[in-house]
């Protein structure tokens, strides 16, 4: 169809399922007004756990989304992606029917824990009562690539389908390998990640991470870049994104709310912080390389911001040593403090939020953080107008990968 | 201009030997290695045999760490990488580390281990709020799958992107195409690629009887694993790892390397149909394969082997007959296809890249291996299906395609140094 014409990677909708709103819009009001719902943990099974607090998607109703059918062959991270897709379709304006084009259509998502709930219901129905109680579904809802496979069966969706089981920099690197697979000629590409890690056993699983913080105060508990900084705090829900060839999003009439413009990701070892400095800074030397993008293009930067002081201290680091003197002028944002890490959902989370700053103009807060001891210019307190055609959205994760990907707004001119 | 990539070394643990020379050994003599499983008393379950690794982890060197704490899928793949590291003379000292990338499947990752602290915490199933004292305060290595692509980057210095696959059982099909892609598209020059899954538990045996998907032949279980045979019965769980390096042909070519064979195409694509089922008409795994020959711009006359999925149910060995039959058109009855299954059982994540290692030394051999226990024609199934014994014969194009759990699709394509038409 398109072939003389170059194809690049458009973002044509957005779906969002997380602690701080449902739904693009919801989502958009709190991280602008720098909302914070971190809680205490209400998951049944959990309050005796030395893990507190965490962001939890409340009133959270996936029957309003999802046939009946589909939810009980599923785990509770798969309902979000489920759920969080007919969003993003919906706002592509794409619906949720059969394509007319099944091929052109794929799915790739990000995995970090699986469908632990429904995991550890089934492994209480084997060790509890015998291995005839084990039900048909536990093969197909615990393993990481059941919301691709969900969301590609429920939507008719035959193109290339995909699933990075990985730690929270795999959420950029799900959407790069969607623009990937536009730019080698699949038309459109439903792509993010959602996790649901707060389930009982799930939350032993992650006791052991250096990283997490069990501070019980729900604002003081996840504050990067503040001498306060005692880890992060874990979430759940994600954001599932249309990533669509720019011509094909045109020539229907579509909205191209922004570009992929570039990635890289690179690794630097499981907790090895401070190793990340380099990894990270050569990570966004290299989406800035693939964007065509001078560093002082930058007019935002979605900070990792893990809340470890090592790894704060690597980032504002890495930023200054990718970015030279614009790193210490650009403004940088850490929504995720309001609401937590929600793992491989979070910077597909950020990257949502990136693309709805540059439209509304305003780079959104970090919640609960107000005195930083790095030299940034870190968002804190209420939103900061400003004229914003291009971010960058910075992710690490606790096994050591470290990506940046590059994002430009949609109405600018072909670069 | 293109970037090709070749093939420099492979590494192996399979049931029935580590190493790819053990693993080439049973292949070629076409002996099988599935079993009563020794890994778990198995009592109570519908299927009670599969094909295990005799795989002892103080004889490979790993260190001390990794000998007495990783997950045996870990293991598994740190020794398999280990050997293709080896084999490929690649000298780590001497590469740009941000050149050097990591892709690695696995279906299942951890669970093994999971649900071996799992019995702990919960006190045998009793509670749903369980005990954190109880677990092991390494739990998170196993709850994360990434570990799987970050232990095996950190024991050979890559530091490009390292990613962890979870196709399902594609998961090692997938992980050496997702590597093919990063080398073709100039992100890495090198990519230590593969696959490793141990899902030889309870909780796993228990999930694939619950769907009868598993053979339940425990009284012969040497003859249990019958893929394209008319008495099939499901497939037999098996466990491994296997690993490629893959490198950008020039690179490898600069400093001297020996090149094994080229990857020359992958492709992958969705059912859209059902989570566990498949169609009898294989339409979207023949999109896979045409998609890999247009890649290669090679004509369908010229496969030479196709290893299949071949899992030895019902469903996927009609599937996949008509699938190649539907790409490759009257040529299908002139190609030999056979399932290494039949020997090495079903590794879940990790079979695609056992099988992908088993095309490359078919290759270098120039010999196809069979499908064991094959006996029964069944009526459905009328391809070759290479029954019982090694063949001899040239190959130069082979094809690699696999099915998994949720859908997915997967084709990879490998050329020989003799078979490149472009």
């Amino acid at each position: 169809m398109s072939t003389q014409r170059p194809r690049r990677a458009a973002i044509t909708g957005i779906g969002v399922i997380a602690p701080n709103g449902l739904r693009a819009d919801a989502y958009w009001k709190s991280v602008k007004e720098g909302l914070g719902v971190l809680d205490r943990i209400t998951r049944e099974g959990c309050d005796h756990l030395p893990l507190r607090v965490a962001g939890e998607v409340r009133a959270f109703d996936a029957a309003d989304l999802i046939e009946e059918r589909f939810l009980v062959q599923t785990d509770r991270f798969s309902h979000f992606a489920m759920a969080a897709t007919v969003l993003a379709l919906d706002d592509a304006g794409l619906g949720s029917g059969d394509p007319a084009e099944p091929y052109d259509i794929g799915v790739v998502t990000a995995a970090g824990s699986g469908g632990g709930e429904f995991g550890q219901r089934e492994l209480q129905k084997l060790w509890g009562q015998g291995s005839r109680f084990v039900g048909p579904y536990q093969s197909i809802a615990w393993f990481y690539a059941a919301s691709t496979g969900q969301i590609s069966i429920r939507g008719g969706f035959k193109g290339p389908c995909g699933v990075v089981a990985s730690d929270e920099a795999g959420g950029l690197d799900a959407i790069a390998h969607a623009a990937r697979g536009v730019r080698r000629g699949t038309g459109a590409l439903l792509v993010g990640a959602a996790e649901a890690p707060l389930a009982p056993y799930s939350m032993v699983c992650q006791l052991g991470y250096p990283e997490l913080s069990t501070v019980e105060e729900p604002d003081r508990a996840y504050r990067p870049f503040t001498a306060g900084a005692c880890g992060f705090v874990p979430a759940e829900g994600g954001a599932m994104l249309v990533v669509e060839d720019e011509n094909r999003a045109r020539d229907r009439g579509a909205a191209v709310r922004a570009m992929v413009a570039g990635h890289s990701a690179t690794f630097t070892g499981a907790s090895r912080w401070e190793r990340s400095r380099e990894g990270l800074a050569h990570a966004i030397r290299g989406a800035l390389d693939e964007a065509g993008c001078a560093p002082e293009e930058i007019d935002v930067v979605f900070a990792d911001a893990l809340g470890v002081p090592e790894a704060d201290r690597a980032e504002a680091l890495a930023i200054a040593d990718a970015l030279g003197a614009h790193g210490t002028r650009v403004p940088v944002t850490a929504p995720k403090t309001g609401m937590g890490r929600a793992y491989c959902g979070a910077p597909v989370l950020d990257t949502a939020a990136a693309v709805l700053a540059m439209e509304h103009g305003q780079v959104p807060p970090t919640p609960n953080v107000f005195d930083i001891c790095h030299d940034l210019d870190l968002v804190m307190s209420r939103a900061r107008p400003a004229e914003l055609h291009t971010a960058l959205v910075l992710s690490r994760g606790l096994m050591g990968s470290n990506a940046a990907l590059v994002v430009r707004r949609g109405g600018d001119s072909a670069r | 201009m293109t970037r090709r990539v070749a093939v420099t070394g492979i590494g192996v643990v399979a049931p029935g030997g580590t190493g790819a020379t053990a693993f080439w050994d049973l292949l070629s003599n076409g002996r099988t290695a599935t079993r009563g499983i020794t890994l778990f008393d198995p009592a109570g379950l519908r299927s009670r045999i599969a094909a295990e690794c005799d795989f002892d982890p103080l004889a490979h060197g790993l260190d001390p760490e990794l000998r007495d704490h990783a997950d045996r899928y870990i293991q598994f793949a740190v020794v398999a990488a280990g050997e293709a590291v080896r084999d490929s003379g690649l000298d780590s000292g001497r590469e740009d580390p941000w050149r050097v990338a990591v892709s690695l499947g696995s279906a299942v990752g951890g669970t093994t281990r999971l649900e071996h602290d799992y019995v702990q915490v919960s006190e045998h199933g009793r509670r749903w709020d369980v005990d954190h004292r109880a677990a092991d305060p390494k739990l998170h290595l196993a709850f994360a799958p990434s570990t799987l692509a970050s232990v095996v980057a950190e024991q050979f210095g890559a530091q490009g992107p390292v990613q962890t696959v979870s196709t399902g059982c594609t998961s090692g099909l997938d992980a050496v195409g997702y590597a093919f892609q990063t080398i073709e598209e100039g992100r890495a020059d090198v990519c230590i690629a593969g696959a490793s899954d141990s899902p030889i538990s309870p909780i796993t045996m228990a999930c694939f009887d619950a769907i009868k998907a598993t053979s339940p032949n425990n009284d012969d279980p040497e003859h249990a694993s019958r893929p394209f045979d008319a008495n099939r019965n499901g497939f037999v769980m098996g466990e491994g790892a296997a690993v490629l390096v893959l490198e950008e042909y020039e690179h490898a070519r600069a400093r001297g390397a020996e090149i094994y064979c080229e990857i020359s195409g992958y492709a992958t694509y969705g059912n859209a149909y059902h989570m566990t089922g498949l169609t009898s008409e294989g339409l979207e795994m023949a999109r896979a394969i045409d998609t890999t020959l247009d890649q290669a711009r090679l004509d369908p006359t010229l496969i030479d082997y196709v290893n299949a999925h071949g899992s030895g149910t019902r469903q996927n060995d009609r599937h996949e007959t008509a699938a190649v039959k539907r790409s490759l058109g009257d040529h299908a009855y002139e190609t030999p296809m056979s399932s290494i299954k039949s020997m090495v059982g079903h590794s879940l994540g990790a079979i695609g890249a056992i099988e992908v290692v088993a095309c490359v030394l078919a290759l270098q051999h120039q010999v196809v291996p069979p499908t064991a226990n094959y006996e029964t024609p069944d009526p459905e199934c009328d391809l070759d299906y290479v029954p019982r014994t090694a063949r001899p014969r040239k190959l130069r194009n082979v094809l690699s395609v696999g099915s998994g759990f949720g859908g997915f699709q997967s084709a990879v394509l490998l050329t020989g140094p003799d078979g490149r038409t472009r």
